[in-house]
């Protein structure tokens, strides 16, 4: 069974969702990889004010391919995500709900998204043509000059995904090996 | 003597890499669509119809297959009796990754500097070259577009002899279990065996451009590929790291011969999103 999520996500919906739940989500997300995620950082040690809100919103780590004339993104599969480690915890303890991309996460970040009910979405890397359809709207909204890792507003519907890690820390990563694994 | 104007090696290159990074090719298709029909996990299987219904959208709207459009890597055989006419072949060769990266809206992911700057360069150049010569009279270009989530994963072993088959076997079962899901699972495993620091790691990439389903020549390396393929697809590591029956599609080993007293073995990750092409001039 696939369920329908909406986002911004409430709290009530993502404490619910858990790893290894199949999911749709529908709504507004933002985007952001390594270059985004160092400046916006450094924007809030400086105590300034972010160019998009987080609490209870989703990011989206993904750089996409240039948008062919008269489309509004071009591919759009997830980057992977340890390389956002190091700036998410800051992120979650601001009411960030949940982070989509590929790969491990730091536990660090594990701990982090306990503390604050956070999800970690999985989308397929390399279904990037196919997830680029679900993106119904597309906007930068800032730090246009880093080009593909600018900050994006998109809007999709029914982007297809998968819970990695819980608000409880369970991890798709553990348990789906440990069962698919032959254990000779 | 033949001349070859390096305006048609140009071509060749453009044509090759807007082909690739949005056509599947047809043996990747067909080892993920068995993939699929012999997955049991259900997360898997939904990770593996996206990766499947992505060749259709990519073929239908020009997308390409992952946005992660690669560095682009050519390993070029030209006939030492082949004379490049026209300019600089290596320039050549560059001008027609750019004008295809430009031409398809593919990602442009190359920075000039690794370590300070990482300037992007704009248009995915330079590009990786490696040239070799060859009798004859023909030119020979296999092209790849790697993604970086399999390349970081890839690793070079520098094995002692006497680490033997299973040494191998545990080289390149380590190097896919502790890569999990970062590079994109299902994925194609090459290995180099043998040669030395340098060459082991091109053996490596240049065998993941075999065609799925063809083993080496030489039976015992073949033996070696499928026991490497059962281990690695024991791990239940399955598409996209999340459990699942199929880690790998296939491993394709290559040697070289080498040192007394070594045994170099790469392992070079590549995902299921393999890109390559080849061409004969
Ligand atoms: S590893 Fe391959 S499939 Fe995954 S994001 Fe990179 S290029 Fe795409």
């Amino acid at each position: 069974m696939i369920q329908s999520i909406t986002l911004p996500m409430t709290p009530e919906v993502r404490l619910n969702l858990k790893a290894g739940d199949l999911v749709k989500l529908s709504g507004v997300l933002y985007t952001a990889r390594d270059a985004a995620h160092k400046r916006l950082i450094e924007l809030l040690k400086k105590g300034m004010e972010l160019p998009m809100p987080i609490r209870d919103q989703v990011i989206y780590y993904v750089g996409p391919s240039p948008a062919p004339a008269g489309r509004i993104i071009g591919s759009a599969g997830p980057t992977s995500s340890y390389r956002m480690d190091s700036y998410a915890p800051a992120l979650l303890d601001l009411g960030l709900s949940g982070m989509i991309g590929k790969g491990l996460r730091s536990p660090e970040v594990v701990e982090a998204m306990k503390r604050n009910g956070a999800v970690y979405f999985g989308a397929v890397g390399g279904a990037a043509a196919l997830i680029a359809q679900t993106i119904t709207q597309a906007q930068v909204i800032a730090f246009e000059d880093l080009g593909t890792e600018a900050v994006r507003r998109l809007t999709v519907r029914d982007f297809p995904a998968v819970v990695l890690i819980d608000s409880r820390g369970n991890s798709l990563y553990e348990t789906g090996p440990a069962q698919y694994g032959a254990h000779a | 003597m033949r001349t070859v104007d390096v305006s048609e090696i140009s071509q060749a290159v453009r044509r090759m890499y807007l082909e690739m990074n949005v056509a599947v090719l047809p043996d990747v298709r067909g080892a993920v669509e068995k993939a699929l029909a012999d997955e049991a996990s259900p997360a898997a299987r939904y990770a593996l119809s996206q990766i499947r219904d992505n060749y259709d959208v990519s073929a239908r709207t020009g997308l390409p297959l992952c946005q992660d459009t690669g560095m682009a890597v050519l390993f070029i055989t030209a006939g030492q009796d082949v004379h490049f006419a026209g300019g600089d072949l290596y320039q050549a060769v560059q001008q027609g990754v750019r004008d295809a990266y430009r031409d398809g809206y593919f990602r442009k992911s190359i920075v000039s500097e690794p370590l300070f700057d990482r300037k992007n360069t704009g248009d995915n150049c330079p590009a990786v070259i490696h040239l070799s010569l060859c009798p004859g009279e023909k030119v020979h270009i296999l092209a790849m577009a790697k993604g970086f989530g399999s390349e970081n994963m890839s690793r070079v072993f520098m094995l002692a002899p006497a680490a033997g088959e299973e040494g191998v076997l545990n080289a390149i079962v380590s190097a896919v279990r502790d890569a999990g899901p970062n590079p994109c699972p299902p994925v194609i495993v090459g290995v180099g065996i043998g040669g030395n620091f340098e060459t082991a790691p091109l053996l490596a990439k240049k065998a993941t451009a075999r065609p799925l389903g063809v083993h080496h020549r030489d039976e015992r390396y073949a033996a070696l590929e499928k026991k490497a393929l059962d281990r690695i697809n024991a791990l239940g590591i399955g598409a996209s790291g999340i459990g699942g029956l199929t880690t790998a599609l296939w491993v394709s080993a290559e040697y070289a011969p080498t040192h007394i007293a070594g045994m170099p073995v790469a392992v070079c990750i590549c995902c299921h999103a393999s890109r390559h092409g080849e061409v004969t001039l």
